[in-house]
């Protein structure tokens, strides 16, 4: 068998390396590797594959997943992605660079982080951005603990029952092994309860408070006066938001929020069956340095020339080690760059149609589901953007088999017994009504 | 490399736009309340698709990555990054999955789990693995909550300390601090080895496990692996193997066989994935049998991981085969032990000996130093190299060394490269013999020269304002 592609070595290069080394052979490096554990396992792998082998092969995987109509949201939106992103993305030398850590030749990733941050800034009406983490759920897990380390001796975060699932889910795993105590605030009438978000305050002891900007059930929830009780009880308030949907909502800032999170995908990034993705998180200036994460700042080099660094990092976990308040190290890079591309091309104005669209296409499908019977709609009148949930009177069983046959991946259960539709801009109008003739017909 | 100073912002005029959207061919809908609308519109840039296009190309050439030369940079693993691994993650076929879809429209995804969770466990010894971990540092802490979740179920509530090497990276005490463990240091020996005689003494029934990495960053089998393991198991706690430095180890020895119950796997490093700058990675967790029930309480990321991430490295592991999987550590322990021998008479090298896939320098034997002149550091050296068109090491990493120089070529590193690896290395050493103060000012061919960090940090400046 030929020696892999990827291995420049030629037996005359072994041969010279070892006798410089002074050994006859590689074992003799293992020297010191207990003879118990050196090569006594019979690997049981398949020999290697030709580079058209794989290719088959993957071919083949990827053709057993039929091609679906992406109806649904939930945490993860089909957006389109302009060719331009993964062009660049795919450029080697910023695939396959490193963490910037030696900044005279990481100029290209410091900048494209830069201008990230700022656009993030942007949408979220917030002070200070950090380089990304990993995802939207595990960011907001990094402000529940951020909630924690600013406020001192406060051990309690509370979470709107509003919050998707999965990232209700991943905070509480983070809460229950950094010892913080999560206590729930329920949803009525569409919206995290203030009242029941009052009562929960009124037991002390809360660091932080994590909503929904826009809720489980699609609901764009009115967060008016929130502020004023959260910050009143000495607590944070942490909003969740869509970043897509920032182009054309509220913003965090404006309802008054110390933290923004959430997750990145909206902006272009593909579904890829849930990764890679990026959370964001961005705060007001007063929590700056308490906030998880790679910062990059602006700075000045030897002869005057604009450069960038990264920056602030006497809060990161190397220089903290047991006493740091996150662990993370590296961020989502490339998924930055790619949503920087994304926000770069769509603009102000793109971003608006992208709304616009989404609106438009889910407000037009939902009255004609709602106008098939065979829905209640457990909010009525209530503003949504691009995703919605409806009650079927049925089982929806025969209704989601038709569906799939027909390839539409739409009307996902949630725990409440409702269906969730979504419509992106990549949704026609044709594909709409034919969805609607199935369920019409199921 | 050249300089271009440019920002996307200072590139946007009024009007123009770099987007091609559909004709909305809905009926409008009823508009939002506007109360919950924002203000006003947010500030990003206006350019043309060209304008892009251009700026981030511009933006890529004052960037140094894999493809571009060496990176002989400890304990990251900085290989070759296949491309077939790029075609295969960019197939429509994956891209397209919404993550909440069931099993029966997944059945493609979930074979390349299942394939690629059955490769890593025959290469390490591991029973199962979990990928939801997005990295190297989501890994540990996922590792370290199996950890604590192991001893709860059994009802041992008392065990929460952690014992790590003064070694070890800085995500292993950080990871251990955010999971709720306290860390408990043990020294290392003269010769660069964990104490066992120190260690012995802080185990006890409040220990929940001890965090390794084998080889350890400085390069160095821990040849005790199999008594640390049987003591740490003997007083009751679990042993985690941070994979980091898991690529001279392929295919010639497994954590599972020296002990470990619980790993993390670096994607991005040992099986090739690109570092994308900083991430995506993924830093899926093994555990040993026994453990395999504490999997399900623990939720660490939205979905099913860095599923892009996961298909190139199980390509990656197809293309080699079990033949080169071999090769792997081989040629990178053969290239680390041919570089150290070539250098070990102008730099310094505390601990001698055969090492692994990375050996650790303390600085220059001769750095220059005069009365009145200051010698020069590691990190002059480093900024050297970058001079010769190299990536700098690792520096001042691990703390053990003041003037830490810690390097690792990788198997897909040419015999020629090695070698004017090695000249340039003699060369700068030769330089800050005799002219320090010349590389105090390195670089001087990059697109910027050192830049003012301190400036930086004391009036941060973390946001363009659109004026």
């Amino acid at each position: 068998m030929a020696q892999s592609a990827y291995f420049p070595h030629t037996e005359e290069d072994v041969q010279a390396m070892l006798e410089r080394i002074g050994v006859k052979d590689i074992d003799q490096l293992y020297a010191d590797v207990p003879a118990r554990y050196f090569r006594k396992h019979a690997c049981k792998l398949p020999d290697a594959l030709s580079e058209q082998e794989v290719r088959d092969f993957f071919t083949s995987l990827g053709s057993m997943d039929p091609k679906m109509k992406v109806f649904v949201g939930y945490g993860a939106y089909d957006h389109y992605t302009p060719s331009v992103i993964p062009y660049i993305t795919s450029r080697s030398e910023f695939l396959t660079a490193y963490t910037p850590y030696q900044c005279e030749i990481s100029q290209g990733t410091l900048r494209y982080i830069f201008e990230y941050q700022s656009m993030v800034c942007s949408l979220t009406g917030m002070d200070v951005s950090n380089a990304s983490l990993y995802d939207g759920p595990t960011a907001a897990a990094e402000a529940m603990m951020m909630c924690i380390a600013c406020t001192r001796k406060k051990t309690r975060v509370l979470l709107s029952e509003g919050l998707l699932p999965h990232v209700i889910a991943v905070v509480e795993t983070y809460a229950r092994f950094h010892g913080v105590e999560i206590g729930h605030v329920p949803v009525m009438g569409g919206r995290t309860c203030p009242n029941c978000l009052r009562a929960e305050l009124s037991k002390g002891d809360v660091a932080g408070v994590i909503m929904p900007q826009i809720n489980r059930f699609g609901l764009i929830e009115d967060h008016s006066g929130y502020a004023e009780t959260i910050h009143a009880s000495g607590a944070l308030m942490v909003e969740y938001c869509d970043p897509s949907a920032l182009a054309v909502l509220k913003t965090p800032g404006e309802w008054g929020a110390d933290i923004a999170v959430g997750d990145g995908q909206p902006l272009g990034i593909p579904l890829c069956y849930g990764g890679p993705y990026l959370g964001f998180m961005a705060v007001r200036k007063d929590y700056m340095r308490k906030m998880p994460g790679r910062i990059v700042g602006q700075t000045v080099d030897k002869e005057g020339r604009r450069a960038f660094v990264l920056t602030l990092q006497a809060r990161e976990q190397h220089i903290r080690r047991e006493k740091a308040t996150s662990n993370i190290c590296s961020n989502e890079s490339l998924m930055a760059l790619w949503v920087t591309v994304y926000m770069s091309l769509m603009g102000p104005g793109g971003l608006r149609e992208v709304n616009k669209l989404s609106y438009d296409g889910a407000h037009y499908l939902k009255e004609q589901l709602l106008s098939t019977g065979k829905f209640e709609d457990p909010f009525p009148g209530k503003p949504f953007l691009k995703e919605f949930v409806l009650k079927p009177r049925e089982f929806p069983g025969l209704m989601q088999r038709n569906l799939e046959q027909a390839g539409y991946f739409a009307a996902l259960e949630t725990p409440e017994g409702y269906v969730n539709f979504c419509v992106t801009e990549k949704r026609t109008r044709e594909e709409v009504d034919a969805l609607v003739k199935i369920v019409r017909e199921a | 490399m050249k300089y271009y100073n440019e920002l996307i912002f200072e590139l946007s005029r009024k009007g123009r736009t770099g987007y091609s959207l559909p004709v909305n061919r809905f009926p409008a809908a009823e508009g939002l309340p506007e109360g919950l609308c924002r203000q006003s519109a947010p500030e990003l840039p206006e350019v043309s698709e060209p304008d892009v296009v251009r700026h981030y190309t511009n933006l890529s050439q004052m960037n140094f990555g894999v493809d571009t030369g060496f990176y002989p940079l400890g304990s990251c693993t900085m290989k070759y990054n296949p491309k077939i691994n790029e075609e295969i993650a960019a197939m429509p076929s994956f891209a397209g999955l919404h993550p909440l879809m069931h099993a029966g429209l997944t059945k493609g995804a979930l074979e390349v789990y299942k394939g690629l969770n059955r490769a890593l466990a025959e290469i390490t010894g591991m029973y199962t693995f979990t990928f939801d971990p997005c990295a190297g540092a989501h890994g540990e802490l996922t590792g370290l909550m199996i950890m604590r979740q192991y001893h709860m179920q059994r009802g041992d509530y008392g065990r929460r300390k952690v014992i790590v090497p003064d070694s070890a990276h800085g995500t292993n005490p950080a990871s251990a601090a955010v999971c709720g463990l306290e860390v408990v240091e043990v020294k290392s020996l003269p010769d660069g080895r964990v104490d066992v005689d120190a260690l012995k003494e802080l185990l006890d029934d409040t220990v929940a496990g001890m965090m390794m990495t084998n080889p350890n960053t400085l390069g160095l089998f821990e040849n005790r692996i199999g008594e640390i393991a049987s003591l740490v198991h003997k007083c009751g706690g679990l042993m985690y193997y941070d994979g980091a430095n898991m690529n001279p180890l392929m295919g010639v020895v497994r954590p599972g066989d020296m002990g470990f119950d619980i790993m993390h796997l670096n994607l991005h490093k040992t099986f090739s994935t690109p570092h994308g700058g900083g991430g995506p990675g993924s830093g899926p967790v093994g555990v040993a049998k026994k453990l395999e029930d504490c999997l399900g309480e623990i939720r660490v990321s939205g979905f099913h991981g860095n599923f892009g991430v996961i298909l190139r490295a199980y390509a990656y592991i197809l293309m080699l085969g079990r033949q080169n999987l071999a090769k792997v550590g081989e040629y990178s322990v053969l290239a680390a032990n041919y570089v150290k021998e070539c250098l070990k008479d102008v730099y310094k090298l505390p601990i001698d000996g055969p090492c692994k896939h990375e050996f650790v320098f303390d600085g220059l034997l001769d750095d220059g130093a005069r009365e009145g002149v200051p010698g020069a550091t590691t990190l002059d050296v480093a900024k050297r190299l970058l001079d010769y068109g190299f990536h700098a090491p690792t520096i001042y990493f691990p703390l053990l060394f003041h003037q830490a120089l810690m390097i690792e070529p990788t198997e897909t590193e040419s015999k020629e490269t090695l070698d004017r690896f090695i000249e340039v290395m003699r060369k700068i050493a030769a330089e800050a013999a005799s002219d320090p103060a010349m590389l105090h000012d390195a670089p001087h061919s990059t697109p910027v020269s050192r830049p003012d960090e301190t400036a930086a940090a004391r009036n941060p400046i973390l946001r363009y304002v659109m004026s």
